[in-house]
């Protein structure tokens, strides 16, 4: 026979089991309607960015010179740029590398400024005053200033890109990690883990990195969009990708001869872009709603 | 107050002083030799020479960090290497247009920002308010360089009401600051929307409306006005996505300003001039954000000044 004291205790547990943040958070992030489409948009665009090469109805390197700058048509889907080469076949195969850039511009910035904001928030002292300075030195040039004086410096080129647009990122992550590490080392397990002798390296990893992922989310999810207007921007002034990629930048810069007689040139890798940019930021507005404690008890 | 502003810009000055430093290292971080890069690849071994000298980099590193600060501090900031005219004539005429231009940008951006913000507030959930918010989040996502291009295409090309490119007076005006601008009034529409619909949950709101205030007197005069020093403080903080944005802009619509004068000298590796235009911007971006910080203070009485 079962005692009451054990089955109320086989419910909690499969109250317990039943939790799961993972489908919390779905359940409140399918009712985004904005931010869920967003993502299905972005899903397909990963998709497509993979499979690319293999689905582009055109090599979106061979010029085809009967066909130049031809209007949007059922053989040319967003019409045809000024070399004849097929636009929805380069924008198909450049949307990995605009992803690409920004992704990892964006992730490994991710990675040196929350390690800088940990640092810095958890040891606080001279190494928080060194790293913040450090920080505030570089908020001290815009964002895009500051990343055209690293490829003004470094010399144009999509690795540049990415090694610029990460270096602008990095002061941002390390400060909201920094104030995320002040707030999460005020909490008692902290201290108990500290007493207990678990290593700095420990709590950080496993008590005090944690409660900084839903900001960070967020926070990435925006900054992906900043960072592709930012690259694609770069490459606009020729100092990103090179002429002949099918970056969505370089498009839009070399079709701006054409705008008066074939707008298309410009108006398609455009629409690439902002679309892009668009569904990051709603996912971003999306999460906030959804992550953000101050939001969510309002 | 003075105490404050004292207090402020004495802070700035470490931050200047390292700006200082990396923007005077910036030459010496190019990989491979600058005199080399500079002279040009089919360059003989004197003409590099002679353009190191030119440059001042045959001197001890130290001797040249004090020529170029004692340089600064007298407003002597070198010769163009491609035009050989000294950088401060050349910012003499690129920089007022680029600041009327970043003034005009803020000007409408802040209005428009406020405009749609309250509106959106107001109509909280309603067609405005969606509409209001569309546009918002659309601004930002758009590219400047792209959002230019079009209204090149449509108000210059296809209507003939602006100029396409450069500048030849007011009206060379229009089409950039709107480019400009959009990113900003975003965020503003964007902020006021949100501050406003905080505001008019506030109990002075519902006490205004209690004692028979018109509808129009509560938002304008009370739910708005408090609103408006934190949306005027975020204004004013984005100052920088103004600057950055500028060289974009600058360079889609031909502009003679500073943005435009920074990417051709990246392009022509005239190095003192993008040395000296980068120092400008940071300083600039200081400044603004330090006049900011103050008019924060003596517009909202909450903030202490000796905290």
């Amino acid at each position: 026979m079962t005692s009451p004291t054990t089955m109320q205790n086989s419910q909690v547990q499969n109250t317990q089991k039943k939790y799961s943040p993972l489908k919390e958070f779905w359940k409140s992030f399918k009712k985004q309607k904005a931010a869920l489409v967003a993502s299905i948009f972005i899903v397909l665009l990963i998709v497509v960015a993979f499979i690319g090469p293999y689905i582009a109805p055109y090599d979106p390197f061979e010029p085809n010179y009967d066909a130049l700058l031809e209007g949007p048509s059922a053989s040319h889907l967003a019409g045809t740029d000024e070399y004849g080469r097929d636009i929805f076949s380069r924008l198909i195969v450049g949307a990995k590398i605009s992803l690409m850039v920004s992704f990892s511009a964006v992730f490994l910035g991710l990675i040196l400024g929350t390690i800088l904001g940990l640092i810095s928030g958890y040891f606080g002292g001279w190494i928080d005053k060194i790293i913040m300075r450090s920080c505030d030195v570089l908020f001290s040039f815009p964002d895009l200033l500051l990343a055209i004086a690293i490829v003004a410096l470094l010399g144009p080129g999509i690795n540049n890109v990415i090694i610029a647009v990460m270096i602008f990122s990095v002061p941002s992550f390390a400060r909201l990690v920094r104030g995320a590490t002040l707030n999460a080392k005020e909490n008692v397990y902290v201290e108990a883990a500290q007493s207990m002798g678990a290593s700095h390296v420990r709590v950080l990893w496993k008590h005090i990195f944690p409660e900084t992922i839903s900001e960070l989310i967020i926070f990435v999810t925006m900054r992906i969009g900043t960072a592709i207007l930012a690259a694609s921007g770069l490459s606009f002034l020729g100092l990103g990708a090179s002429p002949e990629m099918p970056e969505w930048g370089v498009m839009l810069s070399s079709g701006r001869d054409y705008l008066g007689t074939s707008s298309h040139v410009v108006i398609m890798p455009g629409i690439a872009i902002f679309l892009t940019v668009l569904a990051f930021n709603l996912i971003g507005d999306g999460l906030r709603d959804v992550l953000d404690p101050k939001i969510k008890n309002n | 107050m003075w105490k404050y502003i004292a207090r402020r810009t004495v802070e700035m000055i470490p931050i200047l002083i390292v700006i200082s430093i990396l923007t005077f290292l910036f030459i010496h971080f190019i990989p491979g030799d600058p005199a080399r890069l500079v002279a040009g690849k089919d360059a003989t071994l004197e003409d590099v020479e002679n353009v190191r000298h030119e440059l001042g980099l045959d001197k001890p590193i130290l001797k040249q960090y004090v020529d170029y600060m004692k340089n600064l501090v007298t407003g002597e900031l070198g010769t163009s290497l491609t035009t050989g005219l000294p950088v401060i004539d050349m910012f003499k005429t690129r920089f007022m247009p680029s600041l009327h231009l970043t003034f005009l940008s803020m000007f409408w951006a802040t209005l428009m920002g406020l405009v749609i913000g309250v509106v959106s507030a107001i109509n909280k959930n309603k067609w405005p308010d969606y509409f209001g918010m569309v546009t918002a989040v659309s601004g930002i996502s758009i590219p400047g360089f792209w959002l230019g291009l079009l209204l090149i295409q449509l108000f210059s090309v296809q209507l003939g009401l602006f100029p396409t490119g450069g500048l030849d007076g007011f009206s060379s005006y229009i089409l950039p600051s709107l480019t400009l601008g959009a990113g900003i009034m975003s965020m503003i529409a964007r902020f006021t929307r949100s501050s406003m619909l905080e505001t008019l949950q506030a109990d002075f709101i519902r006490t205004g409306r209690a004692k028979g205030l018109k509808e129009h007197s509560v938002i304008v005069t009370h739910a708005l006005r408090n609103s408006l020093i934190s949306v005027v403080t975020v204004a004013g903080l984005q100052f920088g996505f103004l600057l950055g944005g500028s060289v974009v802009v600058e360079t889609v619509f031909s502009f003679p300003g500073m943005g435009r004068l920074l990417i051709d000298s990246i392009a022509f590796r005239d190095y003192p001039v993008i040395q000296s235009a980068l120092l400008l911007f940071a300083f600039e971006f200081i400044l603004v954000n330090l006049i900011v910080d103050v008019l924060y203070t003596v517009l909202n009485p909450k903030i202490q000044l000796n905290s």
